[in-house]
């Protein structure tokens, strides 16, 4: 239940972002002309949502900012999944001492307060390594960079956890004494088998990104306008809270649905 | 006992330390130093000044040899001045400080007080649990920020009852309590969920228990057993959770502050590093740190000495 719950938001919100330039071609607007004629309309038939402190439409912008958020998201689930991944077999498999630092450093990590070292990190200048700064794509990408430097430790901790319990199976002696190197054990056994909790660490990591990537967006440190991501909207939106208080429901209601949607979906396959 | 506070001291330290040096690299590599900024405000500056006022203040010196001159003089006492407010770093923080901890003091007394009760009397009643998991799921996937807004809307723009943010002008207890309740419910909405779901998950685990079926055989009344036998069991773990929670509460606080406009360490935080703020940045950060490990090894260190299967 929870879990099909969850897969239909997803779904929802991804075919909706998928359709942004449809509604766009539909609509005959596009979300980034200002139209200073029209600022703060209400909603009408060429704007459903109505228009904001600049006169763009809030629907074509609520889409377009559901392709910027869910693609930090997904690319988020996929580089805290493989750092995480590979982290928690390296600290199961090695054991020791290297496993009590690997933990050590995730439990750290789990300490410290993230919100203000994010802030830090979303502060430096990539342009000073090359990086291209400033467009959608640069923006996504160095955000997700920096959710995958704390997203991982989620993942390590459930991928270290029921790669130990698989590892003292009969199955895994029985694959050694056939002489399966330990990279062979590792991937090809215990891998498969801990799909599950991954599932679910995955899921909480893009619920987490999603957040954090609108509260960075909201400090004015993640996607820059004028493209138009969630937490940027809501950012404008707060500052319009006197003349507009309806243009900071709908990028938040957003957000709302994404993170459930994850949150349920991870719930519902914990319980499978 | 003493052996392990030691040691997760000594880790404490080393964090501190590489943390340290890691937001020093992080905010070398931030666009503009200080001297970017007053050309910026002064355009009588020329070149040579600019060059004259680097060497000055040691900015065209190697990053890693100021960071070395920073902890040296931190190691003997000695934070800096904040470059924002003109004025030695540690005088500024300590204010905020206080307006931060009364911040987060409700914010925890409130959100806690209500997260138990709500995850208790779930898990007494099963379609008041289900009711309780729902919403807090709900709860917990909404943006601290957007919650602040939403009851900015409500209260401040619709109602009118409540100041949308920023401090009284006259000291009056009513006066500060009323500037506080926006940003209290705000940072405690988000935690009460938190509290409330492993509140639930722990006491429906402990009311399982076969404990209390002897409980039950031998009459004792439902508000007793579960306030009076299940509570205390399930009362540990969510002392390691909550302990955990101190550095969300820190990440809570920036973003409250920040979005009501409250001095605090969190829009303190956010400021200096904004405003190019080096000493006083890194001195609130390793605060903020410091005192989250210190709440996870307090945690770690009560659960040792009140569950008698790990004193042992």
């Amino acid at each position: 239940m929870r879990l099909w719950l969850g897969l239909a938001l997803l779904g929802g919100l991804g075919l909706a972002a998928m359709a942004a330039p449809w509604v766009q071609a539909l609509l005959g607007t596009d979300p980034a002309t200002p139209d200073l004629f029209h600022r703060f309309a209400g909603p009408t038939l060429a704007h459903p949502l109505g228009t904001d402190e600049l006169g763009r439409d809030i629907l074509l912008r609520l889409l377009f900012g559901a392709r910027v958020s869910l693609a930090v998201g997904l690319a988020v689930a996929l580089g805290a999944t493989l750092v995480g991944t590979l982290i928690g077999l390296t600290a199961a498999r090695a054991g020791g001492w290297r496993d009590a630092l690997l933990m050590r450093l995730a439990d750290t990590l789990l300490a410290l307060p993230a919100l203000p070292l994010l802030v830090v990190l979303a502060a430096v200048d990539t342009g000073r390594f090359g990086l291209p700064r400033g467009d959608a794509l640069a923006d996504i990408l160095r955000i997700a960079t920096i959710l995958v430097a704390f997203g991982w430790v989620g993942v390590a901790r459930l991928a270290r956890a029921a790669a130990l319990a698989e590892l003292s199976r009969d199955y895994i002696a029985a694959a050694r004494i056939a002489g399966a190197t330990e990279a062979r054990v590792m991937l090809r056994h215990v891998l498969p088998n801990i799909v599950g909790p991954l599932a679910v660490a995955t899921a909480l990591a893009v619920a987490g990104a999603i957040l954090a990537e609108s509260t960075l967006s909201f400090l004015g440190l993640g996607i820059q306008p004028p493209a138009p991501s969630w937490g940027n909207m809501l950012s404008s939106a707060q500052e319009m809270v006197f003349a507009a208080p309806l243009a900071a429901l709908w990028p938040g209601l957003a957000i709302l649905l994404a993170v459930a949607g994850c949150t349920l979906l991870a719930d519902g396959l914990r319980r499978r | 006992m003493l052996l392990l506070i030691c040691g997760r001291l000594g880790q404490i330290l080393l964090t501190l330390a590489l943390l340290s040096a890691l937001c020093w690299g992080a905010m070398g590599l931030m666009p503009g130093d200080p001297i970017d900024l007053a050309l910026t405000s002064d355009p009588l500056l020329s070149a040579a000044d600019q060059v004259r006022l680097r060497a000055l203040h040691g900015l065209d010196r190697p990053l890693s040899e100021r960071y070395l001159a920073w902890a040296g003089a931190l190691l003997a006492g000695d934070a800096g001045f904040s470059r924002l407010y003109a004025v030695r770093a540690a005088a500024v923080l300590w204010p905020a400080v206080g307006s931060t901890l009364v911040l987060l003091g409700w914010a925890l007394a409130l959100s806690a007080g209500l997260g138990v009760l709500l995850g208790v009397w779930g898990a007494r009643q099963a379609a008041a649990g289900r009711a309780v998991d729902a919403l807090a799921i709900l709860a917990q996937s909404m943006p601290g920020f957007w919650v602040g807004i939403l009851l900015i809307i409500l209260f401040a723009v619709g109602l009118g009852w409540l100041p949308a943010g920023g401090t009284p002008d006259a000291p009056g207890l009513l006066d500060s309590a009323r500037f506080l309740v926006l940003p209290v419910a705000t940072l405690a909405l988000g935690n009460i969920a938190g509290y409330a779901r492993h509140a639930l998950a722990a006491m429906q685990g402990e009311l399982a228990a076969p404990y209390i079926r002897t409980a039950r055989m031998k009459g004792l009344a439902e508000g007793r057993i579960a306030w009076g036998h299940a509570f205390p069991n399930a009362a540990l773990p969510l002392l390691t959770l909550a302990a955990l929670d101190a550095g969300s509460l820190v990440s809570g606080a920036l973003v409250t502050e920040t979005l009501f406009a409250r001095p605090g360490m969190g829009k303190l935080i956010y400021d200096s590093i904004m405003g190019n703020d080096y000493n006083l940045a890194l001195l609130a950060l390793l605060l903020a740190g410091l005192v989250t490990m210190l709440a996870t090894l307090a945690a770690d260190v009560a659960q040792r000495l009140l569950d008698p299967r790990l004193a042992g």
